[in-house]
């Protein structure tokens, strides 16, 4: 905060000296500068004839889009089930796995901070910053395409996000607890599951639910790189350019994920 | 001594000397029973109908261990100008998505916050979030490739659009959870509209903004790796190819190079959300 002396000799109030000023100046002049140079690249590699094309496709699209075609409905109530257990069971392997790696990876649990948490945080970034289409490429060419393979991408792309947010709760938690617990003579594991588990099971279900949504979302699309569920509809679909059966595609999609968040929210609003 | 002491006193006598059992986590016993038995039917269903083809797997394995081994020894070199054109395309994508998505998402943000914004704008930028939520980026990513054409214009819009979707919610939640009594103070200065917002309201979401614009930078040069899949644009053609052509160890420079990229991001992110906060 800084404030002006003007020509009367009054004090105006201003906002930010004049070295801060300049320096938010310069600030945005570099950031400006950059965009305007990412804009050129993007620009450059458009066909902005496609562009000013744009709206008449998008009508025609949208033309053709409308209606939905819903005989072609019951042909999708079993990828949609396999999508659902795309995202549920790939929830369950990723919880299996994310407990082991979060008790590694906090703080107070772990067995050895120099040796065993440096790879569980490893385990942790490397699988969030996959995406999970990248992960079910790679396993649809290592074990075949299919709903199994959508089952493991999601399973292993959701660990990193379990386990960072678990082992930051296992961090949070009251030692006076624990504490407790180890006065009374339990041993390690009795201390885990009497100390420290009740007081982490409400963070690990919040987390379990929130990821099974986020999951629902992720599962639609897997089926695009062949991985199986209502994405492999989808792919057809838009193949074969039945805009009908798209639309129909997406409705569905917006239902179930309608309806998944709105389970994960009674069922966060049920534990929290 | 009252009643309830009384009931407490005598709960307490009654569990003397009978040992401790741990209380289940769902205390209706009903409910448990039947949540455990819907569970296991459930997974026994589900279980059931994934056809695992075990030959098909046992057979991969292999490449599995191939994949590993060349994470081990990554090949940057033979594909190092598809590379550095995929990745610098992505972060340019990321860039120019991040700078607009994030100037959008202020205004929808503003607008879907019920104690700034009147009934009609309100609903209007929820359903805009709403629609943006509820799709993956890339089912965006595939309409506005058909819309726009292939390349990175098409990957851009994707991105601007979901960064608006996610900032903008949960902007407008901080800001209906702001205090009044400040922007109020403002506004009895006789501020303008305008004014209010930039000294009143503004100051109060400045530190969640940044904190959230660095996130989502993070979350646009992860998801601008994927939308190459589908023409929008970005390093994911080059992987995509790479995986085809079982090059695993190229595809393991790229993942390595995501990774690390990744890793930066956050690492800054964690600076700046020190600072500001």
């Amino acid at each position: 905060m800084a404030e002006r002396i003007d020509p009367q000799g009054r004090r105006i109030w201003r906002r930010f000296t004049p070295a801060q000023s300049l320096l938010r100046w310069s600030a945005w002049l570099i950031g400006v500068a950059a965009f305007v140079w990412c804009w050129n690249r993007i620009s450059e590699s458009t066909t902005w004839f496609f562009v000013w094309d744009a709206p008449r496709i998008a009508g025609d699209i949208l033309d053709r889009a409308t209606p939905p075609d819903w005989s072609y409905i019951d042909r999708l109530w079993v990828p949609l089930w396999d999508t659902i257990n795309i995202a549920t069971l790939g929830t369950l392997g990723a919880l299996v796995m994310a407990v082991p790696v979060a008790f590694l990876a906090a703080r107070n649990t772990t067995p050895s901070r120099w040796l065993l948490r440096p790879p569980a945080l490893l385990i942790i970034v490397a699988t969030r910053s996959i995406n999970s289409l990248i992960w079910a490429l790679l396993l649809i060419a290592i074990i075949g395409p299919g709903v199994f393979a959508g089952i493991v991408a999601i399973a292993i792309r959701s660990i990193g996000f379990c386990a960072k947010l678990l082992y930051e709760a296992i961090e949070e938690i009251d030692e006076t607890q624990v504490e407790a617990i180890a006065a009374t003579g339990a041993s390690r594991w009795q201390v885990m599951a009497y100390g420290i588990v009740p007081q982490v099971m409400p963070a690990f279900a919040g987390v379990a639910v929130f990821r099974w949504d986020i999951n629902i979302r992720e599962s639609t699309v897997l089926g695009l790189v062949g991985a199986g569920g209502i994405g492999l509809e989808l792919s057809s679909s838009l193949n074969t350019l039945a805009w009908g059966q798209v639309s129909l595609i997406l409705l569905i999609i917006l239902a179930a994920v309608g309806a998944s968040e709105w389970v994960s929210a009674k069922v966060r609003g049920a534990i929290i | 001594m009252t009643v309830s002491e009384a009931e407490a006193q005598m709960a307490l006598e009654a569990r003397l000397g009978r040992p401790w059992r741990k209380p289940p986590l769902i205390r209706r016993a009903w409910l448990r029973w039947a949540l455990g038995i819907g569970a296991l039917v459930y997974l026994a269903l589900a279980v059931a109908s994934v056809e695992v083809n075990w030959a098909r797997v046992y057979e991969g394995l292999d490449r599995g261990a191939a994949f590993i081994a060349a994470f081990m020894s990554p090949d940057f070199a033979s594909r190092a100008s598809d590379i550095y054109a995929g990745m610098l395309e992505s972060i340019v994508m990321t860039v120019a998505a991040s700078v607009v998505g994030i100037g959008v998402s202020i205004p929808i943000g503003l607008g879907a916050a019920r104690n700034v914004a009147p009934l009609p704008v309100y609903l209007a930028c929820r359903g805009l979030i709403a629609v943006s939520r509820a799709f993956q980026e890339v089912i965006v990513a595939i309409l506005l490739v058909a819309i726009f054409g292939f390349g990175p214009l098409a990957g851009f819009l994707t991105l601007s659009f979901a960064t608006i979707g996610f900032l903008s919610k949960l902007l407008a939640e901080d800001i209906e959870a702001m205090d009044r009594v400040q922007a109020e103070a403002v506004r009895a200065t006789g501020a303008r509209w305008l004014q209010w917002i930039n000294y009143g309201v503004q100051p109060q979401f400045m530190p969640r903004l940044i904190g959230l614009s660095m996130y989502r930078i993070d979350i646009n040069f992860r998801e601008s790796a994927v939308l190459g899949l589908v023409g929008a644009g970005g390093i994911g053609a080059t992987l995509n190819t790479a995986f085809d052509r079982y090059e695993f160890d190229t595809a393991a420079a790229i993942l390595i190079m995501i990774i690390a990229i990744v890793m930066g991001l956050e690492y800054l992110s964690g600076i700046v959300r020190a600072r500001v906060q």
